[in-house]
């Protein structure tokens, strides 16, 4: 599975708010820097593995089951594919 | 004070559609001389840089304003995220190209009814089979839609065929809100307010709807709030996280606050981040200062906010009241009483609506 950015959803960065954000049909999610860092990889070109891997070079500690459960609760939204949701 | 999210661009309220729902102001007529294209560019700037990230055309109907495809590009250069909220009559396949090419990113669709017949009587005009084929159009070029229905006395018992249809074209998200009583809506009250029956089945048909769709789309559903134990938490609080901006440039923190007696404030007279920080419209009702009990004792009070002050204000005479939908406020009798009417047997399901106007 390698998710990528549902098509109706935006991530940006908000020069204003000096936060990186996700931008959905009625709903504003503001991200910290690993959020963002996240789903950035969401590109269709990384498993999460791959995103796992990508992110323990730049970061101490992103745990894996931290990064699924992100994962997961944006697939819920409708914000990603090719993840399994659940619920 | 945060920085708001959302900016509700009423472009105008011209409509080819006549719902007696319309929450549109009755006083059309002080709204004839609309913003140009240049003070709307301004606007969008002056919110990009209040940090809204997402702006919401509105009207009437956006696509009678002959500069939507400026403005959405204009929108769309500035990173906002652009909604259209549109009765899709004038939605023809150009302009759906010109608007996909502009950026626009996300297209929400009214239908007033599951078929012609209910839907045209309660527009007020033909125009569902147009709106069928402007959802169509909008899936073929791969936007994002929602169909919106606002439900009352007279359609909320189709609910289930309302369902049935949104997942037909194809819809991402299904907006069911049942009315909200301002403008001229508030005027057709009586004819509008559901029996508790009609929304006890209602309920029952959109939880089956959410289980069963619940991969492929988005079930909203807004119960009215004459018959809930407390008031809805309206905006997140008065001028936290969304502005109005209106057809002649009023600031205000809903639509429904042009009816509060405060204090104009406009974008032809002033920058909105001063609007925002300092206009008495902004400042009267923003946290929880303002609030007299029972509100001001109450531990929901950061949950809603006292609820709505324009519906305080139509049902009292005072938006500094706790709203009268709350079980807890002293006039929650105005509300009752409402509801008791509208569950006698002898209300029929098809009163008399009376049509907002096209136009002033």
């Amino acid at each position: 599975m390698k998710p990528v950015l549902a098509r109706h959803v935006r991530l940006t960065y908000s020069q204003a708010r000096k936060r990186p954000v996700l931008l959905l049909p009625e709903t504003v999610v503001v991200l910290n820097d690993t959020g963002a860092a996240i789903l950035e990889l969401c590109d269709g070109q990384h498993t999460v593995d791959g995103i796992v891997a990508e992110l323990a070079e730049r970061y101490r500690t992103v745990p894996r089951d931290e990064v699924t459960a992100f994962l997961g609760q944006l697939a819920q939204r409708r914000c990603l594919e090719g993840v399994i949701r659940h619920g | 004070m945060d920085n708001p999210f959302g900016l509700l661009a009423e472009l105008t309220y011209r409509c080819p559609l006549a719902c007696a729902y319309c929450s549109n102001p009755t006083n059309l007529a002080s709204y004839t001389d609309e913003l140009g294209t240049e003070d709307w560019q301004r606007v969008l700037l002056e919110a990009r840089d209040l940090g809204i990230l997402q702006c919401h055309l509105s009207g009437g109907e956006p696509l009678l304003r002959r500069d939507l495809v400026e403005i959405v590009q204009t929108a769309s250069n500035l990173g906002l995220y652009t909604n259209l909220i549109t009765s899709a009559l004038g939605l023809g396949r150009p302009m759906a190209e010109r608007l996909r090419a502009a950026g626009l990113d996300h297209v929400q669709i009214s239908v007033q009814a599951d078929e012609a017949v209910l839907s045209d009587r309660i527009a007020g005009t033909p125009s569902f089979g147009r709106k069928i084929e402007a959802m169509r159009v909008v899936k073929e070029l791969g936007w994002p839609l929602t169909l919106n229905v606002v439900l009352h006395r007279q359609n909320i018992d189709r609910i289930g065929d309302l369902l049935a249809l949104a997942e037909q074209v194809g819809a991402d998200r299904v907006e069911l809100a049942n009315t909200q009583y301002y403008g001229w809506a508030w005027r057709n009250r009586d004819a509008l307010l559901p029996s508790r029956e009609q929304l006890e089945s209602a309920e029952l048909v959109v939880r089956e709807a959410r289980e069963r769709l619940s991969d492929r789309m988005d079930v909203i559903y807004v119960i009215p709030d004459y018959y809930s134990k407390y008031p809805k938490p309206c905006m997140g609080g008065w001028a936290s996280r969304q502005l109005t901006v209106t057809p002649n440039g009023d600031v205000l923190p809903c639509p429904a606050a042009q009816s509060l007696p405060l204090p104009r404030a406009s974008v032809r007279e002033d920058p909105l981040e001063r609007i925002w920080a300092d206009a008495p419209v902004m400042t009267a009702f923003r946290g929880t200062d303002w609030m007299p009990d029972p509100c001001r004792s109450c531990e929901r009070k950061e949950l809603d906010f006292g609820g709505c002050r324009c519906q305080a204000f139509q049902l009292t005479g005072d938006a500094a009241r706790t709203d009268p939908v709350c079980h807890l406020s002293p006039d929650h009798a105005l509300v009752t009483d409402a509801v008791v009417a509208a569950n006698a047997e002898a209300r029929p399901t098809d009163l008399l609506l009376v049509p907002r106007p096209h136009r002033a």
